[in-house]
Parts: C-alpha cells; structure tokens; sequence
C-alpha cells in the first residue's frame, strides 16, 4: 500500500485539481490501496478544497469504488438472472471453498475479496466473474480452481 | 431587455420575461401549483415531481419548476390527469415517509402533510416501505437529523452549499439506499457543521430539527429551588407571533414578556442589554485595534471582524483556522448575558448563583451549541443553561394555554432588561454595524453619526455583501490619529458571502477596518430557529419589524442605556477591564478544515 498523502498528491499532479479529476484519483487510490479509506477521502477532499461529505457522495454512489476495507484482488461474480440460471452457485460455492470465505467477505491476508456485481455484460458467456480489471467467462469450477490458483500462488 | 413569452395557464393569459419557468408563470396570476423539492432561494431541483402540470399538445407531464415557459404555451395546473399523477406521488412519498404525524414536532407545519391532506391520498395504494433501521441522530447539540422523515428532496443540501458553502450534506449512495448524509455517515456533532440551522428552516419536514429543550424548561420552572431566567433576543420578538398566529412583521414584545411571566419564568430580561454592552465593549477593541496599528504601528489583525453569530465563529473556526485573531474576542451577547446573569445579576437580586437557570430565547439553532462551548463556564457554572429556538418559545407558550392575543403588555424586568434601538437592530443583517458606528462616532467625534435619524440606510437590506464609509472629522483629542480618515466597513450575511470577505483577508487585500458577519441570510430574522418558512419576502417584514421597533426606542445609542452605565459603575469598572475581559471575552480554536 502506498502512502495516501504522497499518492493522493501524485495523482492529482496527473490528473488535475479540479471536481472532475475525482474519479480518476478515486480509481488511482484503489488501484494502489485497494480500497478509500476514510484518509484517503479525507486527503482528497483538502488536495481538491471540496467537502468531505461530497466526496463521500461521489464515491458512494459507484459500486465499484470501495469505501470500506477490500482485498488486493476483488472477485466480483455476476449476480444477475442468466448468470445465475448457467450455474452462477455452483461458481460460488468452489470459490467460497477455496478462499475461506462468503460472499461480501475479505480474506484474513487482505488478498481477496468476494463480492457480488450487477450484470457486466457477458451474458452471453455466462456464468462470468470479474478480478479487478480482468473478465473471465464460461465459468466452471474447474476452470475457476486454474484461474484462482493461478492468483493464489502469484500473490 | 429579455423577450416576453406569452402563454395561458388554466386559460389565463399571462405575460413572462424569457427564462421564467412555468410555475414562476403561475404566480404571477395567483395560480397555486403544489411544491415539495422547490425552494425561492434555491436552485431548481426538479426531483420530487409534485409540481408536474400538463402542457396541450405533450404527452408527458412536465415539471413546472423546472421547465421555462415557451411561446404560446397552454398549460393545465389542474386536469385529472394531474390530479391523478399528483395524487400517486404523494402516495409514493407516503409511502417511504415516517407517517406518526401526531408524535412529530413538524405537525400542522409540514409541507408534505399538508399535500397530503390536500390531496387525500389513500393509505392503501402503496404499502409503506419505511425502512426500520432509520435512527434519530441527537448527537448535536444543535441540529437533530431524522431520516425516517426525510423525502430526499435535498432542499437542505442545496441550503448548505449554495447559502453557507459548507456543504456538510451530501447526497449518499445511490436508488433505493440513497440518502442524505455526512461524511461516511459520521453523526453530526462529529463533522464540518456550522449549527446555524438553515438546513432546518428549508426543510419540508421534520427530517432535519432542532434539538429541543423544553422539557427540561418547564422542570425548572416547576422545580421551587431553582431560579429560572429567560432573556430574548432582538428579533425573536418580531418573529414570534408567526407562531402564534399573527401576520408576519407584527411585533408582539409586550406580549411575549408577560406570557414568559404568566408561564413562571422568575424573570424576564432583555438579550439587547448585553448587545448594548457588546458595542461598548466591541467598539472599545477595535479603537485600541486601530490606535495599535495607526499610532504605535503595531501588527494587528484588521479588518475586525463580528462574534455575536455562533454559526459564523464556527465556520471561521473550521475554514479560516490561521485568522481567528480577525475575531473580536467580544462573547455574543447570549453569552455575555449568561455570565453576568450568574455573577452581577445574582448579587444584584441576593440569589445563590448554582439555584439559577438561565434560558435563553435565540433566533438561532447555532445558539445551542455556543452555550455549550466548554470555553463558556466564566461565572463559576454553565453561563447559559439552555438556548431555545423562537420555534420552541412559540410552542411554549401554546403548551402554557394562554390566550396569547388577550394577553396585556409588559416591560422587562429591571437590572438587565433596559436597551436601546441600537440593540434591537442587532437582529438584521447591518445591525450591529449601524449600532457600532452608532456610538464609535461620538466616542471618536463627539457627534452624533451623520446621517439622518441616526439611521444608517446603506448598511441595510438583503444584499450579500454592503460596504459603507465613514470620514472622521474634527476628532476629539485622544483619537486625533483617525482624522481624516475614511474608514471602509462591509457586511456579509450568509456564509457564502462571508466566504468572500475571508478570501480577501488571506489575499491580503481586505480594505476594510471592520466587518460584520452573520451567518443567517439576513442576519438574525432569518435565523436557523425562526418560524418556518423564511424567505426573502419575509425577512424583508422581519427586518421592517426591526427597524420600527428601532425607531419607537427613546434611546438609541448602547452607550445611552442606563443600566450599562450602571453595570460599568457598579461591577465591570471599565470597557475592556480586567472584569470583561475575565467574562465578557472568550478564545476560539482551530478546528479541521474537512
């Protein structure tokens, strides 16, 4: 993790002072630290001179800027019907098995975090998760113990 | 010269300038469209709907707040189809609101129960999906915050940002989980507030409150071993009767004194005693300011800048926390009141100071807060034991079941209940400068100030910021070094505005000598604890109210009153002595900034 002061500084050199660098500096926070935590918001708020309770406005309002504790890594399954109906449980289920874990939970190592996301799209090649920035389709709990193994051991 | 739009409503033809919504259209011929989100000093929200009107020819209803009038127009304010959309909003609300109307404060003075009796929603057609985890947050002294209650129209968003550029509400999380909030939902007596309680006065309903006293009150009272004493600011008593019943603008001091009697306050004195002796005492600083600064050249804070208004000291204390030594180190005059009313009032009267109760009846929300300063304990107790908002001394005196209009008039007792207009005019936006220059220019001339009536018309009214300059002539000799010179003054109402006159003051480039603020958008009348609503319009009445009652005083320079010559011979001594500085003058502190 970075130190929020130097990062919140450096990002806003990149991306500009102004209201609408927020989301770009919200996302360069996550990126490094993985989630907003209440400095972080708090050091955005005086770099950008606007009140805290607005920037907590903002990031609240988006599912995928995490203002409480996540792990490095998010996995975020769809939860939406066609996911669901192509075995979205059984998905959850491997996962849960092999992190320790629930749904809405963050491992003890602050690696992983598990959570549920509204449709992203991939209907098609359902059941569909994401890691981060990563999607991955066509799911099957083999295919999901190669993926997550893969983190597991790279971590 | 804007183009005019003409258009009909309800087959009324009506003229208006271009940029002029549909609903402005409308009053302009006294067609009443029902409101919720809308507010006169607001921006245009457009969220809650309950203004929508059917324009011929569309086939969606539109928002008449929100929606400029066009050419040829022919609206229907009133059309079932209206009436029917109307009516299944206001279900809708309903339906999320905390609907035990007998058991809130806001009863028979709320926007949303109002329309919803208008339109007689039925209770059936939604179910109520009130959220049962919503908690009262009382953790201010101030400002209590009911989500139950809250419609999400953000009219005190709004409040906070655009009037007091604070912004201490937000807009939090998004559909059905989206409320309005604070910083990761911190309780409110954690977080960058004000308390000045505008946010109260533009709310609907009773989502955001007071937090209220008066209970504990009528236990004093009842209580045989305690003194209770009350002292009313300047503009209560211009705005009280609006709870009463009476037309906005009417002064109803006489008879407010004797309900607060009738109802077993111990006494009743005057909060414009100590705002007399404030200008003493504030005038007296800021010519030793200026004597420091022009004559022995010394680094002073200049422009001096106004504490009566707690919601202002706040503000500085959290925005400009490296200018506080700007601040007059003067107490408002609540708090002045309190630590004489339990050191010189208490001697005066022969009572044990730990037996008295002082309440004091404030404009203001922000009061409550400052009367809990830590700082504020000068006489050897809590100098003000609780601040009541003019809302709460209305409801009072409904409880107390006096007939209010039948009532006689009486005077403020003695000791501490003499004052003068300048003290009265404390209660507007400029009055506090009026009252300083008022009695500075005689100290400073030995003239009266010259303008007429001794009325300074240029630091009145409701714009934002006022300036005003004075050239002193012909000086006494002991302020000799301010001859000739043309001192610049400015007032700010609402914090917004005061934003700017601090924003000059860091720059470095503040012309002015002294600056009055007020937190309230037109000073005092327009406090956070005034009767709901409060607009321009109305405190343009408030404020007439204040003048006449200015006006109507056979004294009207503080340094007139008897009884602070009186308090001078007898217990303070001297203006800026070692007794005032002991209790009338305080410290602030710096607080976060976010």
């Amino acid at each position: 993790m970075a130190e929020v002061k130097e990062l919140v500084k450096e990002l806003s050199e990149k991306y500009g002072n102004r209201r609408e660098s927020l989301i770009p500096i919200f996302q360069g926070i996550i990126d490094k630290n993985y989630y907003l935590s209440k400095e972080a918001m708090l050091e955005v708020a005086k770099q950008l001179d606007v009140s805290a309770a607005d920037i907590y406005g903002t990031a609240s309002f988006f599912s995928f800027l995490d203002t409480d504790a996540k792990g490095k890594y998010k996995i975020r399954i769809c939860k939406s019907i066609t996911c669901d109906m192509k075995g979205k449980s059984g998905i959850i289920a491997t996962l849960e098995e092999m992190l320790k874990i629930k749904v809405g939970e963050t491992t003890e190592d602050l690696m992983f975090s598990l959570l549920h996301t509204n449709c992203i799209g991939l209907c098609d090649q359902g059941p569909a998760m994401l890691i981060n920035d990563n999607y991955y389709t066509k799911l099957t709990a083999e295919k999901v113990r190669v993926i997550l193994g893969d983190y597991i051991r790279n971590k | 010269m804007a183009n005019n739009i003409n258009l009909t409503i309800d087959g009324i033809h009506v003229s208006v300038e271009e940029g002029q919504s549909i609903l402005d259209a409308a009053k302009k011929i006294d067609i009443k469209i029902p409101t919720l989100c809308y507010h006169v000093d607001l921006c245009v929200a457009g969220n809650c709907r309950v203004c929508v009107v059917e324009s011929v020819g569309r086939n969606n209803l539109i928002p008449s707040c929100a929606t400029p009038a066009e050419e040829g127009m022919e609206i229907k304010t009133s059309s079932p189809k209206v009436r029917r959309a109307r009516k299944d909003l206001m279900a809708l609300l309903v339906s999320e609101h905390n609907t035990q109307c007998t058991t809130c404060y806001r009863s028979i003075n709320c926007e949303l129960q109002q329309l919803a009796a208008e339109y007689n929603v039925d209770n059936d057609i939604y179910l109520s999906v009130l959220k049962p985890t919503a908690k009262v947050d009382k953790s201010s002294w101030s400002i209590e915050k009911d989500d139950s209650k809250c419609i999400r129209c953000q009219r005190c968003v709004r409040t906070c940002a655009e009037i007091q550029h604070v912004n201490a509400l937000a807009v939090t999380e998004r559909g059905r989980d989206m409320k309005i909030s604070t910083f990761m939902h911190l309780p409110m007596n954690e977080i960058v507030c004000t308390n000045c309680g505008q946010c109260i006065t533009h709310c609907p309903t009773a989502a955001l409150t007071e937090r209220r006293y008066y209970d504990e009150i009528w236990e004093a009272i009842d209580d045989p071993d305690k003194y209770v004493i009350i002292n009313t600011a300047p503009s209560v008593r211009v705005a009280i009767g609006e709870t009463l019943g009476y037309n906005v603008g009417e002064r109803v001091t006489g008879k407010m004194v004797t309900a607060l009697k009738k109802m077993g306050f111990n006494s009743v004195l005057d909060t414009d005693f100590t705002a007399d002796l404030t200008i003493i005492e504030e005038a007296n600083e800021l010519l030793v300011r200026l004597k420091k600064a022009l004559v022995l050249k010394e680094k002073v804070a200049l422009p001096m800048i106004t504490s009566c208004s707690p919601g202002w000291v706040k503000f500085i204390e959290h925005m400009y926390p490296e200018h506080l030594d700007h601040l007059s180190t003067c107490k408002s005059p609540q708090q002045m009141f309190g630590a004489l009313a339990k050191t010189y009032y208490a001697e005066k009267i022969g009572i044990d100071p730990s037996k008295i109760v002082s309440v004091a009846g404030m404009p203001c929300a922000a009061k409550k807060f400052e009367a809990n300063r830590p700082e504020m304990w000068d006489s050897g107790f809590q100098d003000v034991d609780a601040g009541l908002t003019t809302r709460e001394l209305g409801h009072m005196i409904k409880q107390s079941g006096l007939d209010f209009f039948e009532l006689g008039e009486s005077e403020f007792d003695s000791y501490m209940g003499e004052s003068t207009g300048a003290a009265v005019i404390f209660g507007a936006t400029g009055g506090v400068m009026e009252a300083a220059l008022r009695t500075a220019y005689v100290v400073i001339t030995g003239r009266p100030v010259p303008f007429e009536n001794l009325n300074i018309i240029p630091v009145r009214g409701l714009e934002g910021i006022k300036e005003a300059t004075v050239k002193f002539e012909n000086c006494v000799p002991e302020y000799k070094f301010l001859e000739g010179v043309e001192a610049k003054f400015a007032i700010a109402h609402g914090l917004i505005n005061a934003r700017q006159i601090m924003d000059q003051i860091v720059k470095g480039e503040s012309p002015y000598l002294f600056v009055e603020v007020m937190a309230c958008p037109g000073g005092c009348i327009g406090g956070g604890g005034q009767p709901i609503p409060t607009n321009d319009e109305i405190r343009k009445k408030r404020m007439e109210a204040i003048y006449a009652e200015d006006m109507d005083k056979p004294l009207r320079m503080s340094h007139e009153n008897p009884e602070v010559t009186q308090i001078y011979k007898e217990f303070l001594v001297k203006p800026l002595g070692e007794k005032s500085h002991h209790l009338l003058h305080t410290k602030y502190r710096k607080r976060n900034r976010y």
